[in-house]
């Protein structure tokens, strides 16, 4: 599973207070943090609140180059802050995101042939997102399109079924997973498949919410997820997803597995 | 019709043995000989097998080789390179074994001297297959050996501590061992790990079965291995060593059948194992070597 690290968003308060008073050390810990607990890459977002995204990208993007040179998903959807963070990437970028119409398609799908960059396409569009798993497929379809018209490896997409809220969408859930499994089949090679995993846990009881993260993501490695944005610092959901991987055969087993898993 | 060319997300680690002519095995990116799939950066190497005794029960076919130099461990490994070519030598320390001489750790650690004087080659240095006495004295070896970048072995689920400590100390490299079973395999390669051992010193053994007597299993266990190690398994992704030459040399028909069996017995198990991803191959008969040898060459040359 390819794990992209949640925490530096401009949504929680500490990277809000980071990004406002230039505060490096929360960025470069909470970067640290993420990698020595698993993380493939790291989401990069500024939040809603920032006044000037563009300087706020580049220097979240700066301070985290100074500790480290993993991966870096550009969590924008504005087109100039993510061609800039794109630029600053050393390692190969990915975008996060796009969705499936025509002008945001054309103007990102463009800067990743440009960039190198991988891509998250979500399956929504203007009207939202659809309400059951064959209106995602039909979205999912058309962001297969366009990664081929514009000459990128179908298996540098990375397609977000767009899990909601269980509190308000129940229905989603299960159809989000029949999308997972029903994506491999649109190309090949298979686009690769991602979700956000902590929205599916948005706004129910404190309480349960690390359990609902984690029951859902072993649903989801049972239907082939291949990568997740989620709080790889939450210790039992990573155990949770060790164990599903070995019971999908996705890794040998060995006694002292999950030590193995965090070794990866 | 297209061809489909397997794209592999990690690499084999690779390993240096040896100080004066060191070499390197592992890297592999892909299945090996799979043209288009790896370039083997590292070809396999063979290893010729010395003893510090002379091997009582091997075959007149066999002994007939080296006639004198079977009591001289250091002659033995000079003609091995010298005469036969052997990429490495695989120091065998037998009669340390309580039931045979029970050779002392200070005389072992003699031999092994001489042996190191005597070539430039790497060296591979086995016990005897008692725990205890093994412990004691690859402990003194290791140390005897420092700075020579030695292979040692083995390591066990049940008795890896001691040589673990003293690879570590003394700079050398380990061979892990598990008795084909690719779970244990794994967990070895942790528990040595845990102990602050750098992975890229690791070399894992599957124990070997010969043509004839479970060389199947040894073979998928040990393809497993190399396709969960290019797939990113890291605790799976170190080269492999195969002690093919004494299996062979151990069936009835290597030493009962017509002569030249047992060299076609070494060669065809050789082979099978050269096949399934192994890095060193650890042989015997002078001619089975010339022709390991030679197909290696072919089927790098190939790719």
């Amino acid at each position: 599973m390819f794990l992209i690290g949640e925490r530096i968003n401009g949504m929680f308060k500490d990277v809000a207070k980071a990004i406002k008073g230039k505060d490096k050390s929360i960025i470069q810990d909470l970067a640290l943090k993420q990698i020595s607990c698993g993380a493939n890459a790291l989401d990069v977002n500024v939040g809603p609140a920032s006044s000037n995204p563009k300087e706020a990208m580049e220097w979240l993007i700066k301070t985290i180059k100074e500790v480290s040179d993993i991966k870096l998903a550009i969590d924008t959807t504005k087109q100039d802050v993510m061609e800039l963070g794109l630029s600053l990437c050393k390692s190969k970028p990915i975008i996060n995101s796009v969705n499936a119409n025509e002008e945001k398609m054309s103007s990102f799908f463009s800067l990743a042939k440009k960039y190198n960059a991988s891509i998250i396409g979500l399956t929504m569009d203007k009207s939202g997102i659809p309400k059951d798993s064959e209106g995602r497929m039909e979205l999912a379809m058309k962001l297969v399109a366009a990664c081929m018209e514009y000459g990128i490896d179908t298996n540098e997409l990375y397609l977000d079924a767009v899990i909601l809220p269980v509190n308000v969408a129940q229905s989603h859930a299960k159809e989000v997973l029949k999308t997972i499994r029903d994506s491999k089949m649109l190309a090949d090679p298979a686009p690769k498949t991602v979700l956000g995993l902590s929205n599916v846990s948005q706004g129910s009881s404190a309480e349960y919410k690390n359990l609902i993260n984690r029951t859902f993501l072993t649903m989801a490695v049972a239907n082939g997820l291949d990568a997740a944005i989620l709080d790889v610092t939450d210790k039992e959901l990573m155990n949770s997803l060790a164990t599903a991987e070995l019971l999908m055969e996705k890794q040998l087993y060995c006694a002292s597995y999950l030590e193995a898993y965090r070794k990866k | 019709m297209e061809r489909l060319i397997e794209k592999w997300q990690d690499k084999i680690n690779e390993v240096v043995i040896g100080s004066k002519k060191p070499i390197k095995i592992g890297g592999e990116t892909g299945v090996y000989f799979i043209d288009g799939e790896d370039k083997c950066p590292n070809p396999p190497k063979v290893a010729m097998e010395v003893w510090d005794m002379e091997p009582e029960a091997w075959p007149d076919v066999l002994k007939s080789n080296f006639e004198k130099a079977l009591r001289d461990p250091a002659e033995w490994a000079k003609m091995c390179v010298d005469k036969f070519s052997a990429d490495l030598i695989c120091l065998r320390l037998a009669s340390i074994h309580p039931d045979l001489k029970n050779t002392s750790s200070q005389e072992a650690g003699k031999t092994l001297e001489k042996v190191l004087k005597a070539i430039s080659v790497p060296l591979v240095i086995i016990g005897s297959s008692s725990p205890e006495k093994d412990n004691e004295v690859m402990a003194h070896c290791a140390n005897v050996a420092k700075g020579e970048n030695c292979l040692f072995g083995v390591a066990t689920q049940e008795n890896y501590k001691t040589l673990t400590a003293a690879c570590l100390s003394a700079g050398h490299s380990i061979i892990s061992e598990a008795p084909i079973d690719i779970n244990i395999a794994k967990q070895l390669n942790i528990l040595i790990c845990d102990m602050q051992f750098p992975l890229d010193k690791i070399v894992i053994h599957h124990a070997t079965g010969a043509l004839g007597y479970g060389l199947e299993y040894t073979y998928s266990i040990m393809e497993r291995t190399r396709l969960a190690g290019i797939s990113g398994d890291k605790m799976l992704s170190m080269p492999m060593i195969s002690f093919a030459g004494q299996e062979a040399w151990r069936t009835k028909e290597a030493k009962t059948y017509a002569k030249d069996t047992g060299v076609l017995w070494e060669i065809a198990t050789c082979s099978a194992y050269l096949n399934s991803g192994a890095d060193i191959l650890v042989m015997n008969h002078p001619k089975s070597v010339k022709e390991i040898k030679k197909a290696i060459s072919q089927l790098c040359d190939k790719n």
